[in-house]
């Protein structure tokens, strides 16, 4: 890399209205992220403008306002494709979140391509969303559900793989970033295994997508996964991206209206890509606000909020790393995203509950998140009931760093 | 009063750090355990009863998770000494909110109520007290 993006994320603050509010006579220091991210102004303004000028229902009115509204939504699609370099917009279905879209494959392609003998593969390592619908899915086919395991510092083994050669795998379910604990999983060794076994390769990109590049044309998943509201998009919007030869092999997840193309009196035939697998009135205003979110990470660039990230998320294990009682969770700084989960003990050795640790910062106006984090499997690996987790965006900065390593001492002062 | 005082009031910090009335009974005329999923507090609660089987002889407790959960099972087990099993049955949480007496959040009253449900299992099971709705969906084994 012969020049590292920057960007300003003191000058970015000023886009995100929530940041104009004090919390507990405190600026707020959002380290919450991972779980959803703030909203800029251009993400707020286009759904406004949008149900101001243009809102009528998509692809049904022959006027000009349902034109409007349709061309509106078709073009979020277009940004969306691009954000991911999908080689067609049919192949970006709009969902609510991606625990919709692992749910809209895990029925409508696990149904129909899982039996009994055959393997479904997740990772330790999943968020329930990439886990519990594969695990359901599985069980209810009498398939066989394993997951490949959390090795030595925080990453996958992904040589654990080689015991699963001879198990009729199908599917391999994978994060792509952990939201737990930030690591970044190798896709494409996974994926290469996978399609090497006769297996597809599910991607949750949810923790991926706002903060790295994603080309789906070489990470090599089938499908991926993503949330729109992680992406400063709006909640209750995400998308689904899969092949084309799959989605069109598959049967619907969700039936009623728009997804069809003939309805007889007993049979119904079903639209092209990608009405097929979006029953009902689209989420327009937030299928908007999501291609606003495209425009917006896009003009900042997501190499340099990967490398913004990146920093903060050095600079944060560096410095919670030497103070006493504090113990991290994950892989080393260069093999995880913006993420890092801990655990605060007192000078006697005590634990200091994840809740009453994220408590006493919240009166010091930082947000973090504390918990399983939805990763039960990777809490009992790790031996903890919940940690501390605090995920950094593009409107952080090296002085929320700082607030939060004073918190977690104060926290330790008074729990001594 | 700061808002850090109000939240960690010197009491709760006194009853977390220094549980009154910890450890099982064994043997026991009374039990339970529960979690709070949220944030994975853990307690379990025993009893024993008088001779006359309407009343609370004695009271032992244990558990782990936040101070706001421990503190408020340790303040619940000083209360319920020499009193009717039936009373502590209907015990409001009104009660016990008031002695904790800081300030909580949805989430955090779900903290604070866990031993106090806890209980109110342990007595429904073994004498057949009420257990109304907003009891049952507890986390209780």
């Amino acid at each position: 890399m012969s020049e590292v993006s920057t960007l300003d994320a003191h000058a970015l603050r000023a886009d995100f209205p929530i940041f104009e509010q004090e919390f507990h006579g405190r600026p707020l220091a959002f380290l919450d992220s991972a779980a959803s991210a703030q909203k800029p102004r251009q993400v707020l303004d286009a759904m406004t403008h949008f149900y101001e000028t243009s809102y009528a229902n998509v692809h049904r009115g022959v006027y000009e306002l349902g034109e409007r509204a349709t061309i509106a939504l078709e073009l979020a699609r277009e940004k969306v494709r691009g954000f991911v370099n999908a080689p067609t917009e049919r192949e970006i279905i709009f969902v609510r979140n991606a625990t919709e879209a692992v749910n809209l494959v895990a029925y409508a392609w696990g149904l129909a391509n899982l039996g009994p003998g055959d393997t479904v593969l997740a990772t330790e390592l999943e968020h329930h969303s990439n886990f519990v619908p594969w695990q359901s899915i599985a069980k209810r086919i009498g398939a066989r559900f394993a997951f490949i395991p959390l090795g030595e510092g925080g990453e996958l083994d992904l040589d654990a793989l080689d015991g699963f050669t001879d198990a009729n795998v199908k599917v391999v379910a994978a994060g792509y970033v952990s939201n737990s604990l930030g690591t970044i999983n190798d896709i494409a060794r996974i994926s290469s295994w996978a399609h090497a076994h006769g297996a597809i390769c599910f991607v949750d990109a949810a923790q991926a997508a706002p903060h790295r590049t994603i080309d789906v044309q070489t990470l090599g998943a089938d499908f991926i996964a993503v949330s729109g509201h992680k992406m400063v998009g709006p909640s209750g919007i995400g998308f689904l991206w899969g092949r084309t030869e799959l989605l069109h092999a598959m049967p619907p997840f969700l039936y009623g209206g728009h997804m069809i193309r003939h309805v007889g009196d007993q049979d119904t035939t079903w639209a092209d890509l990608p009405a097929k697998f979006e029953a009902g009135t689209a989420p327009m205003a937030e299928a908007v606000g999501l291609g606003a979110a495209v425009d917006y990470l896009t003009g900042v660039g997501l190499d340099a909020v990967e490398a913004h990230e990146h920093r903060l998320a050095a600079y944060a294990l560096g410095m919670l790393g030497e103070m006493p009682g504090v113990e991290l969770y994950g892989p080393p700084a260069d093999k995880r995203a913006g993420i890092v989960s801990f655990n605060v003990f007192t000078t006697s050795g005590e634990l200091v509950h994840p809740h009453d640790v994220a408590q006493v910062l919240d009166l010091d106006g930082i947000a973090i998140r504390a918990g399983h984090h939805c990763c039960q499997p990777l809490m009992r690996k790790l031996g903890v009931s919940s940690t501390n987790r605090a995920s950094f965006y593009l409107y952080n900065t090296a002085d929320e760093v700082d607030r939060l390593a004073a918190g977690i001492r104060r926290a330790q002062e008074m729990f001594a | 009063m700061t808002e850090f005082e109000q939240m960690y009031r010197e009491v709760i910090l006194d009853h977390y750090k220094n549980p009154r009335n910890h450890g099982m009974l064994d043997p026991n005329d009374a039990h339970a355990e529960g979690q709070n999923p949220l944030c994975g507090d853990e307690v379990a609660i025993s009893f024993r009863f008088e001779e006359d089987g309407e009343t609370v002889a004695d009271v032992g407790f244990e558990g782990r998770g936040c101070a706001i959960s421990q503190a408020a099972t340790s303040m619940l087990t000083e209360r319920v000494r020499g009193k009717k099993i039936s009373e502590l049955a209907a015990l409001p949480k009104e009660e016990l909110l008031e002695e904790i007496g800081i300030p909580l959040t949805p989430v955090r009253m779900k903290c604070a109520i866990l031993g106090l449900g806890v209980m109110k299992v342990a007595l429904h099971r073994s004498k057949g007290t009420d257990l109304p709705d907003e009891w049952a969906g507890l986390n209780i084994s």
